[in-house]
């Protein structure tokens, strides 16, 4: 390691003299920094600081040190994965790519004198930030349902402690009880995500608790990968997985997590285990900062995720309010590479190409049962608008499945390695 | 905005610096000039919270829906063939269809002649988009951009055809579309004006028209075969 960090220092000492534009020559290394070190941020940091070859200094703020992706997630809920194998450090980043890696929570944002605060006092200068923060709550979006009771009914939608939470209470459940999904409105992270993890926890269900019932109670009409969702439930899990959707009352719904109830348009459901989704906006600090609009997400500029509120900011992934690109982990890691591209152009003045951008969603229905959704998009000045796609189709052969979800796992390899080195 | 400008002039020097595939052709449509434009297909289409089918089909859902798939509706016969081909609206096929509804279904009941201007056609696509799935929620719902098809050039366009040569190739057509003009089954395909049929050849040659049958025989015509049977059926008096 040693080594490999001299090598990269010398490397950089070089490549600062021949990449950085005339404006910085003789001023100090443009300084970025990055809120968030998940698949936007870390992907982000990681690319600024290996394109740049050190002509730019990067500064990542993660308050865990041990992060948990929340795609896959619902493998480790369904058995499939270890939580261990879901979890990164940032260790890389810091040692092979010279970030500056600070284990804080960013609080606020002052726009005009470019700096960050931290939850532990002190400020960190940038020329360039990007917000990566993902998604928080909407408070009373379902009524009786806040943070205060997460350890009652868990979201399990940010991994690690509420992934782990939520899996214990499932292994709880009495013999033959009920496992109640509120599932989100939209616009929220990962499409899919709500209804794979229905499959996970039927697969775990069906292999311990076999007369046990799901129940989904959903505000919408209609789902990702519906139809594909729908015929997997049908051959593995027939009878045990039951849907409400708004037109018998799933969008006016109540929890009282004291006595595990939910209340459906004023019927009531006893639960044995319970799993809140509530509606989601961008992470809190894209708030704190003013990058936010009425609906609760942060518009930005297609082809660069600048901002629409300020040009030295980027907001990426969840956060972002960008068009037509799904809230996911595949995305975010999509749009942090074109930023990367932006910021290094604005910076050091290095080449600067058209946006591309990809998304694909893989799920996994039950063993071996796996399916994917995925499109490629292009920045419009309005949006980023899609542009083609494909959709696994209902009906496929069991050995086209299978090689579906080995790709995921290939995938997920790839990602992560792409995030954090 | 001043990035916006920024960026604009950044796009503009990408042109001159990638030509070809990277710099896409596409047109963007403007959703609130769609709707201005909408007002012409008002009276015989809703869209919208409380649309409901009258003289033609709701459109809401439209893009990723089959042709002829409202099942109150009563369609045409070529529409509902369409529709059993596998006809699906997208960006390609609606804009197709609304650029040149006869071009796309030959015997449909809409009559409108069609938007020819590629970006009225852009503007209503846009406006009846936004009453379709969004691709944010469903990520497999219908594309919002609709990449430009390499439109067939002028000179295929302008192509004289060869009527005696089309009436020589001709025979592979009338096996199945009868030289008298009847149409039972298969479709009609005398007195056709010979813009429309270049047009509906090259749609299937381009997968755009969906019948499989149609698409093999279209996909080995040549440009000069298709303007020669174009110019032999457009004078076949049934």
């Amino acid at each position: 390691m040693t080594l490999n960090r001299r090598s990269f220092i010398g490397a950089t000492a070089a490549g600062t003299l021949a990449l950085t534009a005339p404006a910085v020559i003789g001023q100090a290394r443009p300084k970025v920094v990055v809120i968030g070190g998940g698949a936007g941020g870390a992907t982000a940091a990681r690319y600024i600081a290996k394109d740049s070859e050190g002509a730019i200094y990067v500064t990542l703020i993660e308050p865990t040190r041990s992060y948990y992706t929340c795609f896959f997630s619902n493998l480790y809920i369904g058995g499939f994965r270890e939580l261990s194998s879901i979890a990164h450090s940032y260790g890389t980043l810091a040692s092979a790519y010279g970030i500056n890696v600070i284990h804080d929570l960013a609080t606020g944002v002052d726009r005009d004198a470019r700096t960050v605060s931290l939850g532990h006092g002190g400020t960190v200068a940038y020329d360039r930030l990007v917000v990566s923060p993902g998604v928080d709550f909407v408070d009373g979006s379902v009524p009786g349902w806040d943070a205060s009771v997460q350890h009652l009914m868990p979201h399990a939608y940010k991994a690690g402690s509420q992934s782990e939470l939520l899996k214990a209470q499932i292994e709880a459940m009495p013999e033959g009880g009920t496992f109640i999904m509120v599932a989100p409105p939209n616009p929220y992270r990962c499409p899919p995500g709500p209804y794979e993890r229905v499959s996970m926890v039927a697969h775990k269900l069906k292999a311990e608790n076999p007369t046990a019932k799901i129940l989904i109670v959903d505000p919408k009409e209609k789902f990702s990968k519906q139809a594909l969702f729908e015929e997997g439930w049908q051959a593995h899990y027939s009878g045990m997985i039951d849907r409400i959707g708004p037109d018998f009352g799933a969008d006016n719904v109540e929890v009282r997590a004291d006595t595990m109830e939910v209340v459906i348009d004023g019927e009531v459901e006893k639960a044995d285990a319970c799993n809140v989704i509530p509606a989601m906006r961008a992470g809190h600090i894209a708030q704190v900062a003013g990058l936010t609009n009425e609906a609760g997400w942060a518009p930005v500029v297609p082809a660069t995720m600048q901002s629409q509120m300020d040009e030295n900011v980027h907001v990426l992934g969840d956060a972002s309010q960008q068009g037509d690109m799904p809230k996911s982990g595949f995305a975010a890691n999509s749009q942090a590479k074109v930023c990367a591209m932006a910021v290094r152009g604005a910076l050091t003045d290095s080449r600067v190409f058209p946006a591309r951008f990809s998304n694909t969603c893989w799920s996994l229905i039950e063993t071996d049962d796996g399916v994917k959704v995925g499109a490629t998009y292009e920045a419009t000045e309005e949006k980023i608008a899609k542009v083609d796609g494909f959709i696994s189709q209902t009906g496929e052969d069991a050995a086209l499945r299978r090689q579906t979800y080995e790709e995921s796992v290939g995938w997920y390899a790839g990602i992560t390695a792409d995030m954090f080195g | 905005m001043g990035s916006r400008m920024r960026i604009s002039a950044l796009a503009a020097g990408l042109l001159v610096l990638l030509p070809g595939p990277l710099a896409a052709q596409t047109l963007q449509g403007d959703t609130e000039r769609g709707e201005a434009l909408f007002s012409q297909c008002k009276g015989c289409h809703q869209v919208g919270p409380e649309a409901e089918s009258r003289i033609g089909p709701h459109l809401n859902g439209i893009f990723g829906r089959q042709a002829g798939a409202i099942s109150e509706f009563r369609y045409s016969k070529s529409m509902q063939r369409a529709g059993a081909d596998g006809l699906t609206w997208d960006h390609d096929t609606l804009g197709a269809y609304l650029a040149n509804p006869r071009s796309l279904v030959s015997g449909t009941r809409m009559s409108f002649r069609g938007l020819k201007d590629p970006q009225d056609l852009a503007d209503v696509m846009a406006f009846l988009r936004s009453y379709s799935d969004n691709p944010r929620d469903i990520p497999e719902s219908a594309p919002t951009l609709r990449a430009d098809d390499p439109d067939l050039t002028p000179e295929v366009l302008a192509m004289q055809g060869d009527a005696e040569f089309g009436e020589y190739l001709s025979a592979e057509c009338t096996t199945c579309h009868q030289a008298d003009g009847s149409a039972e089954g298969i479709p009609s395909i005398t007195n056709w004006p010979s813009e429309d049929f270049v047009m509906a050849m090259h749609a299937y040659k381009q997968s755009l028209r969906p019948h499989p049958v149609m698409q093999m025989i279209a996909g080995r015509l040549s440009d000069e075969e298709i303007a020669a049977l174009a110019a032999y059926f457009e004078d076949l008096a049934p």
